[in-house]
C-alpha cells in the first residue's frame, strides 16, 4: 500500500496504490486523516487499489464522515475493479459518489 | 442445472473439502500458536461446508455428524478443548468418518455405524450440548413455522437477515464480504443495506475491528431451509448479532429486531421499508408507539433520515447499481472453473484429432494447386488448427499436485503403523500429466511410498549407528523430460543390497545360479511377481504382492519404471510416463516407399551416415566422441527395394538413453494424430501406434523406446560375443605357450 498526496491549489488529490486491507488498516489510517487534516478539497484516486477488505472500506467511510465533519469536500473517483466489487457487494455506490456508475464502465 | 449433476458437483465438492480438511489437519498436527489457530478454522470451514451442502441435499446423516464434528471443533477453537494427539487421531477418523458417510450416500448403500467415533466426539462434548442436539433436528421447518406462527403477518416473500458482526471478526480473519458472497450461493440477495452507524470517531477507531452490520433481504434457493441460512453465519453466531426471520415473520418479530439492533427504531424501520421487509402500512404498525409520538407533536424523524446525505440514492444511482449488483452475484455463482465431463472433453480432442488429419489434406493440395493465395489461406488455418489443438490437449493436464496431495496423509499414518519417524518432501507438483493418467498412477504411487517407508527407511538405531538423522526422508518429484513425465519416489533409507536379491531370486528360480546381470537387470528383479525380500511381513508390505503390480501398471500405461539405489544411500524409483497425448508433433521419415513418425521431442538431430560407416558392418558410430548404437529400419522392418545412395541417421533420445536410427529420407515435420494399431500389428515391438498423412497415406509411429532398448542389447551383445572371443583366442595363446 502505498499513499500519495498532490496538492494543487488547495485540492489535495490522494491515491491510494496496492492493497487497502486489515494488513494495511493501521497505517493507512494514520496517513489518510493526516492528509485529510492538511487539505480543503480531497480528491481520492482509488483506480490503484488491488484490494479492499471490510477494513478498507470502513477506512474510506471514515476518511468520508470526517470530511463532511470537518465541511471539507470530498470525492472519490477512479474506482478500480476491486474497489467496485466491494462497493457492488455492499450496495454502496451513494456513499462513495456517483463517479461509480460512469467509471463502472471500465469495470466491465 | 439438474438435480442429479448437483449432486454430482456435491460429491466433487466433498471431496476436494475432505482433502482440504486432511490437510488442514496435518498442519494443525504441525504447528501451534496463530498458524494452528488457522488451520484450525480451515478444517471447521471444510466441515461447515459439507455439512451446508449435505443439507441441500437432505442428506440427514452426513449433516448430523458433521455437525458434531463442528461442535468439537468449535470448542477446540474457543480452547475450552485442548488439542493433544488423542484428539487429532479421532478428528482424522472423523474426516474418514464423513468420506465414508458421504460415499455411502453417493452409492446408495447405508454407512455402518461407527459409534466409537461418534462417543469420541460427544466426550469432547461434555454432556448434552444444545448444539449437538440441534444437530438431530436436521428438520427445521417445523421451528420456521412456530417463529412464523401467529395471524398477523408480514406480506414480504423474502427472508429478512440482520447482521451485527462483532468487533473482532475482521481480527480473526472472517471479512463479512465472504460471509454475503457465500450467502449469495444459496440464493438471491434481493436487497442489502450496509450500516456503519457505530462506526466511531476517528481517534477512537481501531482500524482492525470490525464495525458494520447489514439489513438483507433475502431469496432463499430451493431447499434451501432455515438451518442452512443459519449455517452460513455458524463461524460468527458467538460474537455477533444474527438475527435471521422467515418470510411472512409474525409482525412482532419485527418489532422485536428493531428493538434489539443498536441503530434506533426509525432509522432502521426506514431501512426495512426501503429494503422491502415492510410496506409502509407494516412499519407504522411497527412504529404504533412512535407514531402516536409523533402525532403528538415530536418531529417525524423517518422524512428527515431519508433525505440525509448517502442514505437517500438518488433514484437512478439505485437503479444502476441494482443492476451491478445482479451483475456480481451472478458472477458469484457461477464458479471460476467449469466442471466438464471427460467424455465431452474426449470427443472434442477426437474432432481436433480429425480436424488436424482433414488440414493436413487441405495443405497438401493447396501446395498441389500452386494457388499462393490459397496456399496462404491454408497455412494461417493450420496455425489456428495448432493452437486449437494445443489448447484442446491442455484442458485435459492437470497438475501432479493433485495426486501428490493424498501422501501427506498416507505417510503419516504408515509412519504411526511402522513407528518411524518419517517425514515428507514434495517438489515439482506443478508438472502437468494428462487426467487420465493421473487417475491411474495414484495407487501405484502410494504402493512404492509405503514400500519406501517400510523397506527403505531403516529403523532409528540402524539410522543413528550410519550417521544419519533419525527421521527418515521420502520424498516425491516430477519433472518433464523429453517428451515424458518423469515421478520419482526416493528414500534416504538403507537401499537395497544387490546380493540379497540376487540371492532371493536364485532361491526361488528366477534366475539361474551362473546368469550374469547387470546391476539394473538385478534390481528390476524385485518386479518380479512374487518377488519379496523383506525378512518380516508386516502390515504394509512385504507380502510378496505389489511391486509386480506396480511395474503391470504402469507398462500398461506405456510408461517405465527404472531403479536407483546405493546401499546405504537410499533408493530412488523413477517412473517415465509418456505424457499420453492423443495428437503428437512428429518428424516423418521415409524408407523405401514406408512412412514412419517419430515423436518429435525425442529427436535430438539428424545427420547423414557417413559412406565408410554405411559399408562398414558395425552397429555404432562415433558421434563426437560418443558411441552411439544405431539401428536400421531397412533391416529391422524388412523394407524391399534399392538401398539410397546416403542414408540419413536421426538421433533419438528417450530418458538418458540414445540411438540413431539409420533411414532413407527425411520428410520434415508433422502433427500426427496417433490411431491405435490393428489387431494384426498389436504385437509387433517397435511399432506404437499409425497415423493418418495428410495424402490419406497411412504412416506407422515407432515406439522410440524400445527402439532404443533394442539398439543397445544389440550393440551389448555383439560386444559380450566380441569380448567372449576374444577371450576365447586369449585362452587359446595362453594354452599354446605353456
Amino acid at each position: 500500500m502505498t499513499i500519495s498526496a498532490v496538492y494543487l491549489d488547495g485540492r489535495c488529490i490522494l491515491r491510494i496504490d496496492g492493497p487497502l486491507t486489515i494488513y494495511e488498516a493501521g497505517e493507512s489510517k494514520l496517513r489518510l486523516l493526516d492528509e485529510l487534516n492538511l487539505a480543503q478539497i480531497v480528491e481520492v484516486d482509488l483506480a490503484g487499489v488491488a484490494e479492499l477488505d471490510t477494513a478498507g472500506i470502513q477506512l474510506l467511510l471514515l476518511l468520508k464522515r470526517e470530511a463532511m465533519r470537518q465541511n471539507k469536500p470530498i470525492a472519490f473517483q477512479g474506482h478500480s475493479k476491486a474497489v467496485l466489487a466491494v462497493i457492488d457487494l455492499y450496495n454502496m455506490a451513494a456513499v462513495f459518489g456517483d463517479p461509480v456508475v460512469i467509471s463502472g464502465q471500465g469495470a466491465r | 442445472m439438474n438435480f442429479e449433476a448437483a449432486r454430482q458437483a456435491f460429491y466433487e465438492e466433498c471431496e476436494e473439502l475432505l482433502a482440504a480438511m486432511e490437510s488442514a489437519l496435518l498442519a494443525v498436527e504441525a504447528s501451534s500458536g496463530s498458524a494452528r489457530a488457522e488451520h484450525l478454522n480451515a478444517m471447521f470451514r471444510a466441515a461447515h461446508t459439507i455439512k451446508g451442502s449435505a443439507g441441500l441435499f437432505d442428506f440427514g446423516e452426513v449433516v448430523a455428524f458433521t455437525h458434531l464434528c463442528e461442535s468439537v471443533l468449535d470448542r477446540v477453537r474457543e480452547g475450552e478443548v485442548p488439542i493433544t494427539p488423542a484428539l487429532i487421531e479421532l478428528l482424522f477418523d472423523c474426516r474418514d468418518r464423513i468420506e465414508l458417510l458421504v460415499a455411502a450416500v453417493r452409492s446408495g448403500r447405508p454407512a455402518e455405524p461407527a459409534p466409537s467415533t461418534e462417543a469420541g466426539l460427544r466426550s469432547y462434548l461434555g454432556g448434552p450440548q444444545p448444539a449437538a442436539a440441534k444437530a438431530v433436528a436436521v428438520d427445521s421447518r417445523s421451528k420456521v413455522e412456530i417463529e412464523a406462527g401467529g395471524d398477523h403477518l408480514v406480506s414480504s416473500d423474502h427472508w429478512h437477515i440482520s447482521l451485527r458482526f462483532g468487533p473482532d471478526v475482521l481480527r480473526n480473519g472472517m471479512d463479512p464480504i465472504s460471509f454475503i458472497r457465500y450467502l449469495a450461493t444459496i440464493g438471491r440477495i434481493v436487497y442489502l443495506t450496509t450500516l456503519y452507524d457505530l462506526l466511531p470517531e476517528p481517534d477512537l477507531m481501531d482500524p482492525e475491528s470490525c464495525y458494520l452490520g447489514f439489513e438483507i433481504e433475502f431469496a432463499a434457493g430451493p431447499q434451501v431451509d432455515k438451518l442452512t441460512i443459519e449455517s452460513v453465519f455458524d463461524f460468527i453466531r458467538d460474537d455477533s448479532k444474527v438475527r435471521i426471520l422467515p418470510p411472512h415473520a409474525h409482525i412482532a418479530e419485527y418489532i422485536r429486531l428493531i428493538r434489539e439492533m443498536p441503530e434506533g427504531t426509525s432509522r432502521l424501520g426506514e431501512i426495512l421499508v426501503r429494503g422491502g421487509a415492510l410496506t409502509p402500512g407494516e412499519l407504522d404498525e411497527v412504529l404504533g408507539i412512535q407514531r402516536d409520538r409523533a402525532e403528538a407533536g415530536e418531529p417525524q424523524q423517518l422524512g428527515t433520515l431519508l433525505v440525509e446525505e448517502q442514505l437517500a440514492p438518488p433514484q437512478a444511482v439505485a437503479a444502476a447499481l441494482d443492476k451491478q449488483r445482479e451483475h456480481a452475484a451472478q458472477k458469484t455463482r457461477e464458479h471460476r472453473v467449469v466442471r466438464v465431463d471427460a467424455g465431452r472433453l474426449d470427443a472434442l480432442i477426437d474432432l481436433v484429432g480429425e480436424l488436424v488429419i482433414a488440414g493436413a489434406a487441405a495443405q497438401l493440395s493447396a501446395s498441389q494447386s500452386g494457388n499462393g493465395a490459397l496456399i496462404e489461406a491454408v497455412a494461417s488455418l493450420g496455425q489456428l488448427v495448432e493452437r486449437i489443438r494445443d489448447e484442446a490437449l491442455g484442458l485435459r493436464m492437470v497438475p501432479v499436485g493433485e495426486i501428490f496431495g493424498r501422501f501427506p496423509r498416507v505417510v503419516r499414518d504408515a509412519a504411526r503403523e511402522l513407528g518411524k519417524d518419517i517425514q515428507l518432501e514434495m517438489s515439482g507438483e506443478e508438472t502437468e500429466l494428462d487426467k487420465s493418467m493421473v487417475d491411474r498412477i495414484a495407487d501405484p504411487l502410494v504402493h512404492l511410498v509405503r514400500n519406501a517407508m517400510d523397506h527403505g527407511i531403516e529403523p532409528t538405531e540402524r539410522r543413528r549407528a550410519a550417521g544419519k538423522p533419525d527421521y527418515g526422508t521420502v520424498w516425491l518429484n516430477a519433472f518433464h523430460e523429453s517428451g515424458s513425465v518423469v515421478i520419482e519416489v526416493g528414500d534416504d533409507g538403507g537401499g537395497m543390497e544387490r546380493q540379497r536379491i540376487l540371492r532371493r531370486a536364485i532361491e526361488r528360480g528366477l534366475v539361474a545360479p551362473d546368469e550374469v546381470l547387470s546391476d539394473q537387470q538385478i534390481l528390476q528383479l524385485v518386479f518380479e511377481p512374487g518377488f519379496s525380500t523383506a525378512e518380516t511381513v508386516t502390515s504394509l508390505s512385504g507380502r510378496g504382492v505389489g511391486m509386480d503390480v506396480v511395474k503391470r501398471n504402469i507398462e500398461a500405461l506405456k510408461g517405465q519404471i527404472e531403479i536407483d539405489s546405493g546401499e546405504g544411500e537410499g533408493t530412488v524409483i523413477r517412473l517415465r510416463m509418456p505424457l499420453t497425448l492423443a495428437i503428437i508433433d512428429g518428424f516423418r521419415v521415409g524408407v523405401g516407399g514406408v512412412s514412419f513418425v517419430i515423436p518429435l521431442d525425442m529427436v535430438l538431430e539428424c545427420l547423414d551416415l557417413p559412406i565408410e560407416q554405411a559399408q562398414a558392418d558395425s552397429h555404432y558410430l562415433n558421434l563426437r566422441g560418443e558411441v552411439l548404437p544405431y539401428l536400421p529400419l531397412r533391416t529391422l522392418f524388412e523394407i524391399d527395394g534399392p538401398p539410397p545412395g546416403r542414408p540419413a541417421v536421426v538421433v533419438v533420445q528417450y530418458g538418458e538413453q540414445r540411438a540413431g536410427l539409420v533411414v532413407d529420407r527425411l520428410e520434415g515435420e508433422l502433427q500426427a494424430v496417433i490411431k491405435p494399431l490393428g489387431q494384426l500389428f498389436r504385437g509387433v515391438k517397435g511399432l506404437g501406434g499409425s497415423t493418418i498423412l495428410g495424402s490419406g497415406a497411412v504412416a506407422l509411429i515407432l515406439d522410440v523406446p524400445d527402439l532404443i532398448q533394442r539398439a543397445i542389447r544389440d550393440e551389448r551383445r555383439r560386444l559380450a560375443q566380441g569380448t567372449a572371443r576374444q577371450s576365447r583366442r586369449l585362452a587359446v595363446r595362453e594354452e599354446r605357450e605353456q
